[in-house]
């Protein structure tokens, strides 16, 4: 099938919208990706080091208060806490909504969905309840500056970065023949090395629990400041001697180094561009692909040294990913996202909604449609399968949204039959142009626009 | 059997669709669950303090530990043991042995003692102090094990994500405050949205279903807190094809000023716990109710008459398939060479032991499949006898 604008804003993008050009060709959404980061520029994310300044503060507060030595001193500590407590959800609350306008109003639609492709790829969680805010300036800095650039330098970056190092226990992982391990109960953590094989790499499959345990050994030392929330290494920490992956041996010399080469390999083993090439596939298009799509992906991993601007250009020129067909279910997130595109709600009208809004009209309707903000539940991140978003409770949650937020966020609801256009283009359903001429009200048409299965899928 | 779909789509034909032969078109009928007992996992959050629930005032060591926090309680038995006063309203059901305590137990996890962790491992089932790679839930992994199942066989209730049901086997999942109020004509224009897709199809007839059902059982407006409200949308689905229902209840972390909080939280199960037995009727007599919490808390009362995070601590059980009126245990003591780390209630057996005999007891599952699939490197040991 040949490029289609309303399919590449809604397959490739984030949705079509009365305020939204779509792409013209698939070498514009190219074109777009290469140059500067525009919608980055417009709706900045706060520093993580700004995030973490904020959620140390207030642990060394709560360490306080829980040490006071009078009541008085205790009481004057939990207000301070308290304090902090309501900042650093504010500072959650504040990014959420600039995600979600990003997604609602950018001009380079596909960049959104990569960021959101990696950010799952490499999916973190908070690990503390205070913690939600670590989340987007890690994904802010390590994953979306790579988006169009090579995997080695997007897996490195999210490898080293104290958000991935805290979330998988590499931060407190002690090498068991290590100066500190020798004379200490601490010991070896393999939850980074797993995933980064199983989740970040290679796959299931090519690696042995022994390469495993090589991996953790060998990333040992690798832990995290806790005074400057930054990448740090502690040669006490780590286990001496070469270790083994994969056959490749690394070391002897524990340090930076042979944790960058082991990553490089990594990122270079024809099962990590089979295991990606699959899954950006299984993403963007089909969960069952088109088996020529996915060895065009993994032949231009492999042959540009996984250059993620190549790869991304052969998805978007592959016939196979142009089927008239919507194959894929939107996640909440992009429903959400690509609902307040279709009906031109404005990133000024997001940014500005307060709180105790941000919760109601988005959050929380996000958590019952089944995407909790930032807990996809494990570093697998969220399920690519429609059947598990397309349940009774999950859908309900999609409808209750449709039918009853829009009015909430927009003074002036869009004429049902003009947000059928403006939604889903030329290209739109029959029945859903029908039923959104035959609604008594018009919240429930645009209600009935936004649930329907076609508004659904992409 | 249950119809779930009772509508035909005469409002599509009405309107000018086609109603394309599909399975979907025709009621959904549901094959009987693969048993009758009835099994409610409840997840308390925060980590109950199971010295405080269920007092071992008999202990020698017990009164200088808990000067603040261990006076009065409810006497049972040998008066070794008393409940903490909350827990009064399920006073008969303790008496009639339809409720009990398990007591000195815990997960594997040990030292870290943080919550997410914690609670990670509790529900993957996993066999260390590490979630090891496990990403699914051992109540879903159970189901994987037995054929037969449903999506309806198993119900994850409430907003979250329950980890405990997450993974291949199908799980249905409903939160009481999913809403859907819809116009009839709302209603007949989302069938033709979704006719021609037979999955968003399936979907949305369940969910306006499932509200039906709920309205015409007077539930949809709900009284009491969201914790009577899981506890009675768990009791209809029982009553129904469902077999296993689980949701959680939280309110448990009491660093400070433990006395109030606490008498909240035991509040609340107790509400839970008698609803669920209300909403059940008949059901009840084969039903199990296992409370499970992330760890026990500390065995001395910290600065602030509250206690913190600890390791060894208890689980409560009610039901009518169960035999109650009594704590079991191999009482570790609590003279400071028994605590845990010198501060904490030791863990003398693994908590997913009693899990997996009660799973046993209900179900008949192979001792080989609880002690590997469902909950991996378990040593069951001896049968405590908790199902009847």
């Amino acid at each position: 099938m040949p490029f289609d604008p309303s399919i590449a804003a809604i397959r490739f993008g984030t949705g079509l919208g009365p305020r939204i050009v779509p792409p013209s060709s698939a070498a514009a959404m190219i074109d777009r990706l290469a140059g500067p980061d525009a919608t980055a520029q417009a709706l900045p994310i706060q520093p993580f080091a700004e995030a973490w300044r904020l959620f140390r503060d207030y642990r060394l507060t709560a360490r306080d208060m829980r040490q006071a030595g009078s009541e008085a001193e205790r009481d004057a500590l939990e207000v301070e806490r308290d304090r902090l407590r309501e900042a650093l959800e504010a500072a959650r609350l504040a990014q959420a909504r600039t995600r979600i306008a990003r997604v609602a109003v950018a001009e380079d639609g596909l960049r959104e969905r990569l960021v959101l492709f990696w950010a799952n790829h490499f999916a973190v969680e908070r690990k503390v309840p205070v913690g939600g805010l670590l989340i987007a300036p890690y994904i802010e800095e390590a994953i979306r500056p790579h988006v169009a650039g090579r995997f080695a330098d997007m897996l490195e970056a999210v490898t080293l970065h104290p958000k991935m190092l805290i979330y998988l226990d590499q931060a407190r992982s002690v090498g068991p023949g290590s100066p500190v391990g020798r004379r200490s109960e601490r010991g070896l953590n393999e939850n980074l090395a797993r995933e980064l094989l199983e989740l970040h790499t290679v796959g299931i499959g090519p690696y042995s629990q022994e390469d495993v345990t090589e991996l953790a050994k060998l990333l040992t030392g690798l832990t995290v400041n806790e005074e400057e929330g930054a990448t740090a290494f502690r040669p006490a920490w780590a286990e001496p001697g070469a270790e083994t992956v994969l056959g490749e041996s690394y070391g002897p010399r524990p340090g930076l180094e042979p944790i960058r080469a082991v990553l490089r390999d990594l990122a270079a083993r024809p099962e990590t561009a089979a295991h990606l090439a699959r899954k950006l596939a299984v993403h963007f298009v089909s969960d069952m692909p088109d088996g020529d799509l996915v060895a065009a992906l993994e032949a231009t991993f492999r042959s540009t040294g996984g250059d993620l601007l190549a790869v991304t250009e052969v998805l978007v020129a592959h016939p196979a990913a142009w089927e008239r067909r919507k194959q894929k279910v939107k996640t909440p997130l992009e429903f959400v996202g690509s609902a307040l595109r279709a009906l031109g709600v404005g990133s000024e009208r997001l940014l500005m909604l307060d709180d105790r809004d941000t919760r109601r009209l988005l959050l929380n309707p996000l958590q019952v449609m089944g995407q909790p903000w930032d807990q996809p539940g494990s570093p697998q991140g969220w399920p690519e399968a429609a059947e598990a978003w397309v349940t009774p409770q999950f859908v309900a949650a999609r409808i209750d949204w449709a039918m009853t937020m829009p009015e909430r966020l927009l003074p002036d609801l869009p004429d049902p039959r003009r947000l059928v256009e403006d939604a889903l283009g030329p290209q739109a359903a029959e029945e859903v142009r029908f039923a959104a001429g035959a609604a008594e009200r018009l919240s429930e048409g645009v209600g009935v626009v936004l649930a329907s299965a076609d508004f659904q899928r992409r | 059997m249950a119809q779930l779909t009772r509508r035909g789509f005469l409002g599509a034909l009405a309107l000018g669709c086609s109603a394309a032969a599909s399975p979907l078109v025709t009621p959904v009928v549901f094959a009987s669950a693969p048993w009758e007992s009835r099994l409610v996992v409840l997840i308390l959050r925060g980590a109950m303090d199971g010295l405080d629930a269920v007092r071992p005032v008999g202990d020698p060591d017990y009164a200088a530990l808990r000067p603040a926090l261990g006076q009065g309680g409810l006497p049972v038995g040998d008066g070794f043991w008393a409940l903490h006063p909350a827990l009064e309203p399920l006073l008969p059901l303790w008496q009639a042995g339809e409720m009990g305590a398990v007591h000195a137990v815990s997960t594997p996890y040990r030292d870290r003692r943080s919550h997410f962790d914690g609670q990670d491992i509790l529900e993957a089932g996993s066999g260390g102090s590490d979630i090891e790679g496990v990403r699914d839930g051992w109540l879903n992994r159970m189901l994987g094990a037995v054929p037969g199942v449903r999506a309806e066989t198993a119900f994850a209730i409430g907003r979250e994500n329950l980890l405990i049901l997450s993974g291949p086997a199908p799980v249905s999942r409903w939160s009481p405050d999913a809403r859907l109020r819809l116009s009839p004509q709302a209603r007949r224009l989302l069938e033709i949205v979704h006719h021609e897709d037979p999955l968003f199809r399936a979907a949305s007839d369940q969910a306006i279903a499932i509200v039906d059902g709920l309205e015409a059982e007077g539930m949809e407006r709900g009284g009491g807190g969201g914790h009577v409200r899981l506890a009675e949308f768990a009791a209809s689905r029982l009553r129904g094809d469902t077999r296993i229902a689980s949701f959680s209840l939280g309110g448990w972390d009491t660093h400070f000023r433990q006395a109030a909080p606490m008498a909240q939280a035991l509040g609340r199960l107790s509400e839970t716990i008698l609803t669920l037995r209300e909403g059940l009727g008949p059901v009840w007599s084969q039903t199990a109710i296992l409370c499970l919490t992330e760890f026990g808390r500390t065995a001395r009362e910290n600065g602030t008459q509250g206690t913190d995070h600890g390791t060894g601590g208890a689980m409560l059980f009610a039901g009518g398939a169960l035999r109650g009126g009594r704590v079991v245990t191999d009482w570790p003591g609590l003279d400071e060479a028994s605590l845990y780390a010198g501060r904490d209630l030791s863990s003398t057996r693994d908590v997913r032991a009693h899990a997996a005999w009660v799973m046993r007891g209900l179900f008949g599952l192979d001792r080989g499949v609880l002690e590997g699939a469902v909950f991996p490197r378990l040593e069951m040991g001896a049968d405590p006898g908790l199902v009847l």
